[in-house]
């Protein structure tokens, strides 16, 4: 029976540490499909993460927090969007940019709010599905964000593939100019989509300082953000890859500090690096089938558009 | 005179109407006060050399672009187009030339972004499968677009269109793309779709095919409307001269005959190609030769292994074995592009931004990097920007290149500019080699002439000219030999006056394993 218990540990620990990735990333993947190459995810998540916490400390309401922290990757996603769809400024500079202010940011405003204890998110047991065994106390004790994580990711994935709007995500980033020769709003419509991924980001952001590890750390996603942005890619751009990704680095992530814990031999700077180097070497065996990556990469990705009148 | 005279006074307004149209860009006015009027249930062309704002008259009328000056009319009242969104809700429109398809999206997944629905793109598949066997446009609406043939997008932009319920269809250069009997199909649908009540606006520069579908003409000419013609009344040389504002050129004699070539100076034997992208074509055992003092042409729908002959060709793919291509008697099979212009090689390729040019760099930049060797336009690896710009002040001025300068972008250039200056960029070069892809495409009939004289009189000097075209009247013109490529494998070579357009028709259709495409029927007329 503790085997079972120990199993159950695991998986619920896998899947709290896949959680803020999988929203990140489903983020990021909405922006790309529109064309737009938003580097900033590390940037805007920690942004999220810092806001989210200072507003938990502030006011005590975690739904608050998120709201916030929704609402500060979104500020950071809106600066992004308007030098790169506003002013034509270099997506790739822009993003790389918004990642440093986002880290130096975060410290500032973070400075005061290290080391203070807040009572995180915690789970909410669904009633009747919770006492099934091994599976109850993995997928239906969840805090609300792991179960918003996969809603989002399930509603982005029916958006883009069987909803009008969907298409014309796709079809802008596919081709802008043949979509504003459609008369469709390129510009307005990769906004919305780059709003849409700084919304996630933060969330993913909150989703570290509110339920992961309830604290402020400087610098606490820890490269999460570029993870993110890499599944996107290896994951050919497809929702339901991401979460896979999400969750085999999610995994890797909670069994190596577990050998770490066990005291294994090996040095624990490469037990860290696993989780990263798994992730990458999963999906780009997953994804190595060019033709695939060709149909569903879009386009007109990283590349400015200008409607002339 | 009391007389009743029972007169059509025409009561029914025009369906589209244009008064004193203006658009300036920075520096230019394309048009320039255009007043054109489009009857209901008539094709009309609006014919104009390359820049002489027929497109940007077209985007005009279809909301992409706002007039400087001047009034819309649609069936007699004025009308504000403010987006391709109203110009569809008013009836109108437009197949681009440069289709707006995404291609990594299905047929009827395009078709669902061309209309404002809320059907499932299920519910608009059957649609589709209506309208394209109705009108034998044959399509298959689960296809994804980036499969398809050119004439086949063509369909899909012309079935997004018809799906609209339309009352007038631009359709710019519409036949550019397609093989012969590709075109013959698309003026049936036009016919139909005139007799059925809805205007065309068609633009094109092909005098013939204008004078064979359209019941009047509008020339364009420096953004003004010069005329609006029968062109059924008119011959091709004076529609040409409309359009030019002087008589057009005649082609030089031909000078030269087969025995005075000397050996093959490119020689392609046995060469098999895979392709190495999902979208390509295959090449079987491709076998041919080309003598100095020669033009060989080859004929071909487009996408049947021509753009992989081409890269085998240039050395952007190496090829198994060296001898397989030998360029003045050299195997060059495993020679780089760099080496193979040693050789005294120049390709025009097919994609003129992206393969021909850097779309952002300026013309003199865009020179230096095929022609840095000849002319000395780099010493001791520097560049010497004088003599570069020099080259492509040269290149501009004798092929006739419309641009601002050598600083101007190869970008701002137009399609048929950029063509004119990437061929012009090679011929001076002088090489002994020269392979052209479709080096008159989308180019208009002044220049097109002229860029046949220029490959003319570089055969006269001796060249060995390649011309891949899906142009028959143009191979016709040029060649002395002719061949067709098809599904990756190449027919023998023939000289041109025994070769009919059947023949060629024929053998396109005879090469295809899979039946793709049926017998080319009547091409054009034998132009000897």
């Amino acid at each position: 029976m503790e085997g079972l218990d120990g199993l159950v540990a695991l998986l619920v620990a896998m899947i709290r540490a896949a959680t803020p990735l999988t929203l990140a990333a489903v983020g990021e993947l909405v922006a790309e499909k529109s064309g737009v190459l938003n580097l900033g995810v590390e940037g805007m998540m920690l942004v999220g993460a810092v806001a989210a916490f200072a507003t938990a400390v502030a006011t005590g309401s975690l739904a608050l927090a998120l709201l916030v922290a929704l609402l500060a990757g979104m500020t950071m996603a809106l600066i992004f969007g308007t030098l790169t769809l506003g002013l034509m400024s270099n997506q790739v500079a822009t993003g790389l940019a918004l990642t440093i202010v986002g880290v130096g940011l975060s410290a500032f405003i973070g400075k005061d709010f290290i080391g203070i204890p807040i009572s995180g998110l915690g789970p909410v047991h669904i009633p009747g599905l919770f006492e099934l065994p091994l599976v109850g106390p993995v997928l239906f004790a969840q805090d609300p964000l792991v179960y918003a994580s996969l809603a989002l990711t399930a509603a982005v994935s029916w958006v883009l593939y069987r909803t009008r709007a969907g298409l014309v995500i796709r079809a802008i980033g596919e081709n802008h100019d043949a979509a504003h020769a459609l008369g469709y709003p390129v510009l307005v419509i990769r906004l919305l989509c780059v709003l849409f991924g700084g919304a996630m980001a933060g969330l993913g952001g909150a989703y570290l300082s509110l339920a992961y590890t309830p604290m402020w750390v400087e610098s606490m996603t820890a490269g999460r953000g570029w993870i993110a942005l890499a599944l996107v890619v290896f994951a050919t751009w497809k929702p339901g890859r991401v979460l896979l990704g999400a969750y085999l680095f999610g995994g890797v992530t909670i069994v190596q500090l577990h050998a770490q814990g066990a005291g294994l031999a090996v040095s624990s700077h490469i037990l860290s690096m696993l989780p990263y180097l798994a992730t990458i070497v999963v999906l780009v065996l997953i994804s190595r089938d060019r033709a695939r990556i060709r149909l569903n990469a879009p386009s007109c990705i990283g590349k400015p558009f200008k409607a002339v009148r | 005179m009391a007389t009743p005279v029972p007169s059509p006074p025409d009561p029914a307004p025009p369906r589209l109407e244009l008064r004193g149209i203006c658009k300036r860009f920075p520096g230019v006015v394309v048009n320039d006060g255009v007043d054109l009027a489009v009857r209901a249930g008539e094709i009309h062309a609006l014919l104009g050399e390359n820049g002489a704002g027929k497109s940007t008259l077209m985007k005009i009328v279809h909301g992409v672009l706002a007039a400087d000056a001047g009034t819309i009319l649609w069936e007699g009242r004025p009308v504000r187009i403010g987006s391709p969104g109203e110009a569809r809700r008013l009836g109108i429109g437009m197949v681009f030339q440069h289709f707006a398809l995404f291609e990594s999206l299905t047929v009827a997944e395009n078709v669902a972004l061309g209309l404002e629905t809320r059907e499932t793109v299920e519910a608009l598949s059957t649609r589709v499968r209506a309208v394209s066997d109705g009108y034998g446009l044959a399509i298959q609406p689960d296809r994804h677009v980036h499969e398809l043939s050119v004439g086949e997008r063509q369909r899909v932009e012309i079935i997004r269109c018809l799906l609209g319920a339309p009352k007038l269809i631009i359709l710019d250069e519409p036949t550019s793309v397609l093989a012969p009997n590709e075109a013959l199909a698309l003026f049936d649908v036009l016919r139909r779709l005139r007799d059925e009540g809805c205007s065309i606006l068609y633009i094109s520069h092909k005098l013939d095919e204008i004078r064979r579908v359209c019941d009047r003409a509008s020339v364009l000419r420096g953004g003004r409307l010069v005329a609006t013609v029968d062109p059924r009344q008119e011959s091709a040389r004076s529609l040409a001269r409309l359009m030019i504002g002087v008589e057009p050129p005649d082609l030089t004699e031909r000078r030269r005959t087969e025995e005075d070539g000397v050996g093959p100076l490119l020689e392609v034997a046995g060469l098999d190609l895979d392709r190495d992208d999902p979208r390509g074509t295959d090449l079987r055992d491709v076998s041919l030769a080309v003598r100095g003092g020669e033009i060989l042409g080859l004929a071909g729908v487009a996408g049947n292994g021509q753009n992989a002959l081409m890269r085998a060709l240039s050395g952007e793919r190496r090829v198994s074995r060296p001898d397989t291509i030998r360029i003045g008697g050299t195997a060059a099979g495993l020679l780089g592009p760099r080496a193979r212009r040693d050789l005294g090689l120049a390709v025009v390729p097919e994609e003129r931004l992206g393969q021909g040019a850097v779309p952002d760099l300026t013309l003199a930049d865009n020179a230096l990097l095929s022609a840095y060797r000849h002319g000395g336009l780099v010493r001791r690896g520097l560049v010497r920007h004088g003599r570069a710009r020099h080259f492509a002040g040269r290149v501009m001025e004798t092929f006739n290149v419309i641009a601002r300068g050598h600083g101007a972008e190869a970008r701002s250039l137009s399609g048929g500019n950029l063509q004119k200056f990437i061929i012009g960029r090679e011929i001076l070069q002088q090489p002994r080699v020269l392979v052209a892809a479709h080096p008159t495409w989308g180019v208009d009939a002044g220049s097109a002439a002229a860029i046949h004289q220029a490959l003319v009189d570089l055969r006269d000097q001796g060249a060995a000219i390649l011309v891949i075209s899906q142009d028959l009247d143009e191979l016709y013109t040029l060649s002395d030999r002719i061949a067709v490529i098809a599904s990756g494998r190449v027919s023998e070579s023939r000289p041109t006056h025994t070769v009919t357009a059947e023949d060629i028709g024929v053998l396109m259709g005879g090469l295809f394993d899979d039946g793709k495409v049926a017998q080319a029927g009547g091409g054009p007329a034998h132009v000897a």
